[in-house]
């Protein structure tokens, strides 16, 4: 049964990496951008929700009613002042200036918030389970985060596929210049992916502060985490990257199980086995 | 004439070093039909592009209405109503037929063409208009290509090669859509290296060759000789002959 408890949580966790990748799936597939700073936006949105709730008094989770708005708006901001304007046929200058951001941020949190390790407290929720078998008994908290993992993936996709933005979204990723044609502002167009990529990391923000200790430094370690799913899952392919955080959530539970010290490097394991088996990740759909 | 809805003053534009334009000078009337003829290199696709902002230059070198509107965003210069159908289709591949029509239009204003009108038109399209653009043959995609420009209503309709690549059959049926097009009094400039068939229904011609304007005036007005002379350059038409 431990066996099956293991893969149950590494399931569940899944959800939060699928979480913390599909905005930076989203960003890439509309504008090729690899958002270094991915990581530490997720970080610096724990924050975020750190001050609201203390602030407000609000929950934790119902205080996702300030930040993802807030992010939003934040990461529209981010992308229409530093960078739109490195963005073009040179792949490495807004590259670049992700990783500056993430430098930034990760120096300006340290500089406010000091180098201690924060948590959100959510109360009873925290520690509810639920029991499914005999033995098994599944958190209230990973559920609820795999569930919102599903949700907000299943509402991505809708937003893609059936959307006038979802349609600006792929036009200006298929080809930028005959998209202008269309009337589409470009750096609007950015804009919004980049919001909605910000709104995202909110809830993935939340669910970490609630989940564990975060620091100004935990960022790059979510970045990684986020970028191996996506690779897993195949690029271009949301549902892809949600099946690519469960693989890379129970290679980690699996790892756990073994020994302690292999809870990371399983996961890294089987990251470097799908990019030796299939490169492209198990369900590519952009060329 | 009444004041011309597209006027290049002296148009010059290029790419990096490389100038393709050399002080173009051009009117074009409401509901006129142009052809621009010229051999390749001559600069009949860089002025599309920079009549649709694609291609900067200076602003009082295009004039629309009379505004200066050489080097404006692209997406603001479609919205003046100056749409394209650009060399090679280019379908966005990741939508459907129907949606590569729909991004045409849903920023535009409303007006005589609508989904409707469209597979009225090209009536191939309403069987397929769920399978990807790109799934289409080259005529089929060239359809949806006239029709995502034409869904944003234009004033002015720019055809880029509109017959580059595709069967002699195919062409026919695409120039058969002509004149329902054209009857929505719609300008039209159109780039065409099948000279004749651009002759046949235009009004007027320009012919461009190595980034000058060497010959212009109504298609009756010249005769062969002359328009092949302005087409090749006259000194390949001697040396040719």
């Amino acid at each position: 049964m431990d066996w099956v408890n293991a893969i149950v949580q590494g399931i569940l966790l899944g959800g939060l990496y699928a979480l913390f990748a599909a905005g930076l799936s989203l960003i890439f597939g509309v504008m090729r951008l690899v958002n270094i700073a991915h990581g530490d936006l997720i970080v610096a949105a724990a924050y975020l929700a750190l001050v609201v709730v203390q602030l407000t008094g609000l929950h934790p989770l119902v205080s996702a009613l300030v930040v993802v708005p807030l992010m939003a708006l934040i990461g529209y901001g981010m992308q229409r002042l530093l960078l739109n304007p490195t963005i073009g046929k040179d792949l490495l200058s807004p590259l670049l200036v992700t990783f500056g951001i993430s430098v930034i941020l990760q120096n300006g949190l340290l500089a406010v918030f000091t180098a201690d390790s924060r948590r959100l407290a959510a109360g009873s929720i925290e520690t509810a389970s639920i029991q499914v078998l005999p033995g098994l008994h599944v958190g209230v908290l990973p559920l609820l985060m795999f569930v919102a993992a599903i949700v907000i993936i299943f509402g991505l996709e809708r937003i893609f596929s059936r959307t006038s933005l979802g349609r600006a979204f792929r036009a200006t990723s298929d080809d930028p210049e005959v998209a202008q044609l269309m009337m589409l502002d470009r750096a609007h167009v950015f804009g919004m992916a980049m919001a909605l990529s910000a709104a995202v990391v909110a809830i993935a923000g939340i669910f970490l502060a609630i989940r564990t200790n975060f620091d100004p430094a935990s960022g790059p370690a979510r970045l990684l985490f986020g970028f191996e799913a996506v690779i897993i899952g195949g690029l271009g392919n949301l549902w892809g990257t949600l099946a690519g955080g469960i693989v890379l959530g129970v290679a980690q539970a699996i790892g756990a199980q073994i020994s302690p010290g292999w809870q990371i490097l399983a996961g890294h394991l089987v990251f470097f086995l799908v990019l030796a088996i299939r490169p492209r990740g198990l369900f590519p759909r952009m060329d | 004439m009444a004041e011309p809805i597209l006027s290049l003053r002296g148009l010059k534009a290029g790419y990096g070093d490389f100038q393709a334009l050399f002080g173009i000078d051009l009117d074009l009337a409401e509901g006129e039909v142009l052809a621009l003829i010229g051999a390749n290199g001559a600069g009949k696709s860089t002025l599309l592009r920079a009549v649709t902002g694609l291609v900067r230059c200076q602003r009082q070198m295009v004039l629309f209405r009379g505004d200066g509107i050489g080097g404006e965003r692209p997406d603001l210069i479609a919205r003046r109503g100056i749409a394209m159908v650009p060399e090679g289709r280019r379908l966005f591949r990741s939508l459907s037929v129907e949606e590569n029509l729909v991004i045409g239009g849903e920023r535009a204003p409303n007006g005589e063409w609508t989904l409707e009108r469209i597979y009225s038109l090209f009536p191939i399209l309403m069987e397929k208009r769920l399978n990807p653009g790109t799934a289409l043959s080259g005529g089929q995609q060239q359809m949806v290509a006239i029709g995502r420009a034409l869904m944003a209503n234009p004033r002015i309709l720019l055809f880029d090669e509109i017959s580059l690549g595709l069967a002699p059959v195919v062409i026919k049926d695409i120039y058969a859509a002509f004149p329902a097009i054209v009857a929505t009094g719609v300008s039209v400039v159109l780039v065409e290296q099948d000279v004749a068939r651009a002759l046949a229904v235009a009004g007027r011609f320009v012919c461009l060759q190595e980034g000058r304007v060497s010959l212009a005036g109504r298609p009756d007005e010249h005769d062969r000789a002359a328009i092949t002379a302005a087409y090749f350059g006259a000194a390949n038409v001697q040396g040719a002959q």
